[in-house]
């Protein structure tokens, strides 16, 4: 008796998880097909479904449209501001995780709160400040404006982390006479290699994603491919298939990422609001 | 127990992440709050001068400021409980138990859209919502809706910006809301499921209580993050057409970056910031008070 209902229930549940998939997914296949036709085949009314794929987009955007020294930008930029905001993160996450100390709550909540400061507040101050100081259209510009959200995520991801190794290890090593730096570096810092990796890889991810800052602080050598990928947008004649095939080379290193810290990506966008 | 550590050891470990933060985060800002206070345009140097509060007079009175401003309202209004709604329809399906190879990878597709860079966002909605091109015509076509004008027309523009938001940060909602969820204690959840056969009453008397810290973390959150938004309406319209899709980031970016008007950018900016601030603090006075 139990069991058809039950297995219509099931039928029931696949077609959602069905139906949920592909409205998260298609997007991303429309994106890939379009990357692959031509500008002749993207213009056709009714969009195509079926087509002969050419990859000359990508040929085209990479080596003439310059996609391919923004993407080097990119790198350069999401990876040094991640490095750094580990470097000065990690330390910080060790103390907040095993110091007691006065304003350690308020502290704490500097920190978080950035997460709320939109980055239009900030662009246009350090825009000018940037000028002065000749720092215009720099990796530099944009790898320490890229601090003010990777680091709150460092340091959030890592307390949690140093917090569930038991102080008894730090506790021996105070015993041997092992300096406080001495246990952080040898002993926790190790052990706190999981939450290191996500933190890095939630990094790269919003600095490799940020568009306004780089848009307004970089315009030309140190430009960004996401920055660049906006100026395809400028013009008459969109073409469709380069856009696309911009996207893609933007989109696919992030993916992959996403997919790899799947779990964590929740925690690491609410930033402490949800475990 | 706790360590007892030199004042100077816990300043050596700490001070790095904090000048960082304080020069990159809290000086910018000081310096937005002082700009704000003159008359500062890249273009007309040669005017500059202090005129302490004008300019936030000039805001405060400017009808452009709060159309945008409600426009971003307006926007929250109507995606975030639609998010909240259809996350929490996925949020459940996923937390039934079974068929647990395919909700795992349900949950790994959930993960795509709030990763996906937010600029490439509005130029997957350009390609996909054009009027003649576009694959969402087409679909509309099948069954039997004519094409819509999305990019070019004001209303439609703005409802395309919804349905994209919609599209991007509902699987966040869901995600969020299946964490509140599995916080549940299992025993609690299986014994009102004995109790009752009505999937709503276990939601609303059981459930429920369980996701308010995750409902006001997404409230807060999306909050800010529409106060943000720019990427992808910038490249989905440029604000446009008009100013039907020009949110309230789009707007200040426009005078800071387009109009070259750099005073009064920081001084809307520092508007919207407190108007954050407000909010945030509203959301957790409201919702927190019946937990506790």
């Amino acid at each position: 008796m139990a069991a058809p209902i039950q297995r219509r229930s099931l039928w029931g549940e696949g077609v959602l998880l069905l139906l949920i998939g592909l409205f998260c997914v298609f997007p991303f296949y429309w994106m890939v097909t379009t990357s692959l036709k031509t500008q002749v085949v993207a213009l056709e009314s009714p969009p195509v479904w079926w087509f002969t794929p050419t990859l000359a987009n990508y040929w085209e955007v990479l080596f003439v449209d310059k996609v391919g020294p923004a993407l080097i930008n990119s790198i350069i930029v999401a990876v040094c501001t991640t490095a750094l905001a580990v470097g000065l993160g990690t330390p910080a996450a060790y103390a907040l995780a095993r110091f007691e100390f006065r304003g350690k709550t308020d502290l704490w909540f500097w920190f978080i709160t950035n997460r709320f400061v939109s980055p239009v507040v900030l662009a246009f101050p350090v825009f000018l400040i940037s000028r002065e100081l000749g720092l215009r259209d720099t990796h530099l510009a944009l790898i320490l404006m890229y601090l003010t959200f990777t680091l709150p995520i460092v340091i959030w991801i890592c307390t949690d982390q140093f917090r569930s190794i038991p102080r008894e290890l730090d506790e021996a090593a105070m015993l041997e006479g092992a300096s406080q730096w001495r246990i952080f570096r040898s002993i926790c810092l190790p052990l706190a290699m999981p939450g290191v990796a996500v933190s890095s890889i939630l990094s790269f991810i919003f600095s490799w994603n940020e568009l306004l800052f780089a848009y307004i602080l970089a315009p030309k050598a140190a430009k960004t491919a996401p920055a660049m990928a906006v100026t395809f947008m400028e013009g008459y004649d969109v073409p469709y298939g380069k856009i696309m095939a911009t996207s893609t080379l933007i989109v696919v290193p992030v993916l992959i990422f996403a997919l790899l810290a799947s779990k964590h990506l929740v925690r690491g966008l609410t930033m402490g609001a949800v475990k | 127990m706790s360590f007892r550590v030199p004042r100077r050891t816990i300043a050596a470990f700490l001070g790095p992440a904090v000048a960082a933060l304080a020069i990159v985060g809290i000086a910018p800002l000081l310096y937005a709050v002082w700009k704000s206070l003159h008359y500062f345009n890249l273009t007309k140097l040669a005017q500059q001068r202090f005129v302490g509060l004008e300019n936030y007079g000039a805001v405060l009175t400017d009808p452009v400021f709060w159309q945008a401003m409600g426009r971003t309202g307006l926007l929250f209004i109507i995606a975030v409980p639609i998010q909240i709604a259809l996350g929490l329809l996925i949020a459940l399906v996923l937390h039934r138990p079974g068929l647990t190879f395919w909700k795992t990878l349900a949950r790994l597709s959930l993960v795509l859209p709030m990763a996906t860079t937010y600029a490439v966002v509005g130029l997957l909605a350009q390609v996909m919502l054009n009027q003649k091109y576009g694959v969402i015509n087409q679909m509309l076509g099948w069954i039997g809706v004519d094409a819509i004008n999305f990019i070019g027309d004001p209303t439609n523009a703005f409802i395309a910006v919804v349905m994209w938001d919609i599209w991007q940060w509902t699987p966040f909602v869901a995600l969020v809301l299946l964490a509140g969820l599995s916080t549940v204690p299992p025993e609690i959840e299986e014994a009102a499921k004995l109790e009752t056969k009505s999937n709503w009453t276990v939601l609303r008397y059981v459930q429920l209580p369980f996701l308010i810290p995750s409902l006001v973390a997404v409230l807060i959150l999306r909050t800010a993050d529409t106060l943000k938004l720019f990427d992808m309406p910038f490249t989905m319209t440029r604000g446009g057409p008009g100013s039907a899709t020009e949110f309230i980031a789009v707007l200040i970016e426009r005078v800071g970056n387009r109009q070259f008007d750099i005073g009064m950018a920081a001084a809307q900016s520092i508007i919207m910031l407190a108007i954050t601030i407000v909010l945030a603090r509203l959301y957790i006075r409201l919702f927190y008070r019946e937990v506790r």
